[in-house]
């Protein structure tokens, strides 16, 4: 076949890319800007190259926040997605009880995050709250404005409470889509539970895993107004995590290009762990 | 290795069945010997899948019994029973590799290392899949993926029985035969019960040694391939083995035998005897086109037919012709020759010449 070389054909790529420069690469840019200048005023920018890069790399007070911010998403995960599985397997199968189980398991997901801080900040205080009040009156002490373990246990157990369900029903819908034949031949091969989950149910619920991990990844990674509505970041600054430190930094301190800098770092992160284990995942498949 | 007894045994899916309609499969007895190679054969929606999943115990029967080595297994899982059962299409483990899936129900028995590894060799030889063995299941063509679903059926040693669902489905035509040899092979050489569901006759015939024929939920024939052919039990299964199938008349009683159209059909003294003593109307003849003798001179007992086809299928000459209104086919060597449109002359050797009531054979006493 004679391909024909024409290269009015690039215009074709226009809308396309006109589309991702408004969606992506325009804003981007605009924070680009930012982080490489000081800006005192309308008219009164000067060029400062990296200086706002070092000087984020070494903020002690933007580390301490980063170490806090993978706790917390390593902390999500290694809950929330054997909890998401686990729950996903008990679902009924099918019928009015599984729908109903799908409707029950999917209402936190419909809450909104400021509504979920605030129904936290209630349900876990120890005076009004039926939460706090009942660990309280198992004596244990427990106080989340006051004690940071307490504090950390809150936001993760909000968060899980919050985001399981997405887990679960990633799974169930992965569950579901195993063809009977699978389960009937593990009978007939006489394989036990343990078996069936780890030769049939996990490898079949694979692609979905790889996108809970991802979204619940990113999601954790950039969460900001549960834990602010909830601690508000305390007490001190431990439950202060990277999106609360750079919306301080840029809103309540003006610090308009130490928080682009920062902020161009942060999407690096997220883009950079992303990638990694998408590849990781992708490669371990390809061999053999 | 199992006896399998179906006592009394019935299924259906709806949960209160009230006519025979409503069943799956419709009460029957039956005994699969030990050591036997069976086929099932029927068409699709008859009910031989449903026999073989209440065999595995996949499905639980609504009706009567199962019953292994005499013993009632209606209630235990295929695990329990301890039965094998190779799947329509593959199933395969894809997370692992194939040495992995024939592994694995040796390994879910607890059988020792060495003894699995000798095993999967074995079979793997046997299927001709050796140098497959570490490759990803899920890497592997359609026909391997059901070489190792067979496998995996085939590892156990100590089964009750293999049961086969259709299992060459997917498998392209050359590979399809050799695989049946290989399994035929297989059972002389372990001795194990086997069953196996087709709804190909060429399939039974070569792989069992006794087929049962099933209909619209009922065994209607149980006997061997010849016996299938030469003497069908029930007009479907004179219809459905050989190609093409049998001629199915529609008769009337008349004086001394039947008749159709204008054509009178003498029957043996004892045929009419029986006939004679049963009230039904639902007569017919059925006979093998093999069967029918065609000759261009006429004769006392030869009855005069119009030439409407003859197809050449390279061995032999499948023959149409049309006897009064009824139209049927005649097996004729390659040497036959006749111009479409012609007259030749058929007769109906007595001893092929079956007679059938309300769909089912009428037998004579020594015969």
């Amino acid at each position: 076949m004679n391909k024909i070389s024409d290269n009015r054909a690039w215009w074709l790529v226009l809308p396309v890319f006109l589309l991702v420069a408004f969606s992506a690469l325009i804003p981007l840019m605009t924070v680009v800007n930012y982080s490489v200048q000081d800006i005192f005023g309308p008219g009164q920018a000067y060029y400062v190259g990296t200086e706002w890069f070092k000087e984020v790399l070494t903020d002690q007070r933007l580390r301490d926040s980063l170490i806090r911010q993978f706790a917390f998403s390593g902390a999500v995960l290694a809950i929330q997605i054997p909890l998401g599985i686990g729950v996903a397997l008990m679902m009924p199968k099918s019928g009015v009880k599984g729908s109903l189980c799908l409707i029950l398991v999917a209402i936190p997901l419909l809450i909104p995050w400021n509504v979920v801080g605030t129904i936290w900040q209630i349900f876990a205080r120890g005076d009004i709250g039926l939460f706090g009040w009942a660990i309280n009156q198992m004596g244990m002490d427990y106080n989340y404005t006051g004690d940071t373990l307490d504090a950390w246990l809150t936001v993760l157990l909000m968060d899980v409470w919050h985001w399981t369900p997405l887990v679960a029903l990633l799974c169930y819908s992965g569950l579901r889509a195993i063809p009977e034949a699978f389960y009937q031949a593990a009978e007939i091969d006489r394989a036990s539970k343990w078996a069936v989950f780890r030769y049939i149910q996990l490898p079949r619920l694979k692609s979905v895993l790889i996108i809970a991990v991802l979204l619940r990844f990113m999601d954790s990674f950039m969460i900001y107004i549960e834990p602010f509505v909830l601690t508000g970041g305390g007490p001190g600054s431990s439950t202060t995590f990277l999106s609360q430190t750079l919306t301080t930094m840029a809103i309540g301190q003006f610090d308009l290009g130490r928080a682009a800098a920062f902020s161009l770092i942060y999407f690096l992160i997220v883009l950079l762990i992303s990638w990694l284990f998408f590849t990781a995942i992708t490669h371990a498949d390809k061999e053999k | 290795m199992a006896e399998i007894q179906l006592k009394a045994m019935a299924h259906s899916y709806i949960e209160n069945p009230t006519g025979p309609d409503d069943y799956a499969i419709r009460q029957l007895d039956h005994v699969w010997h030990k050591g036997g190679a069976y086929a099932l054969l029927g068409p699709s929606g008859c009910g031989k899948s449903t026999m073989l999943n209440i065999i595995s115990g996949l499905v639980q029967p609504s009706e009567g019994d199962v019953l292994f080595d005499g013993k009632r297994v209606n209630e235990l899982s295929p695990r329990d029973r301890n039965i094998a059962q190779v799947f329509q299409f593959p199933v395969i483990y894809d997370s692992m590799t194939v040495y992995e899936n024939l592994a694995f129900p040796l390994k879910n028995n607890k059988v020792p290392a060495a003894k699995i590894k000798t095993r999967v060799h074995e079979i793997a030889e046997v299927l001709e899949i050796e140098d497959k063995l570490h490759k990803k299941a899920k890497n592997l063509t359609a026909d391997e993926k059901q070489k190792v679903s067979m496998g995996r059926g085939l590892v156990r040693e100590d089964v009750s029985a293999i049961l086969f669902d259709e299992p060459l489905t997917v498998i392209d035509p050359q590979l399809k035969w050799k695989l049946r040899r290989k399994l035929k092979q297989i059972h002389e050489q372990f001795d194990i019960t086997m069953v196996y569901v087709t709804h190909d006759q060429l399939e039974a015939s070569t792989f069992a040694d006794r087929i049962a024929v099933m209909y619209d939920g009922q065994v209607v024939q149980f006997g061997t391939p010849t016996e299938l052919f030469e003497a069908p039990n029930h007009t479907f299964v004179g219809y459905f083995i050989g190609s093409p199938g049998m001629n199915i008349i529609e008769v009337e009683r008349c004086a001394g035998g039947v008749r159709f159209d204008s054509t009178d059909l003498p029957l043996d003294a004892w045929q009419a005897d029986i006939l004679g003593r049963m009230k039904s109307n639902n007569i017919k003849v059925g006979i093998r086109p093999e069967f029918i003798e065609i000759s261009h001179v006429a004769t006392d007992d030869t009855y005069e037919a119009e030439v409407r086809d003859v197809e050449d299928l390279g061995t032999y000459k499948i023959v149409t012709v049309k006897l009064g209104e009824q139209v049927m086919k005649v097996r004729q060597s390659e040497e036959f020759d006749a111009s479409i449109g012609s007259h030749i002359h058929l007769s109906f050797p007595k001893q092929w010449l079956m007679l059938y009531v309300d769909e089912f054979l009428v037998q004579g006493q020594q015969s």
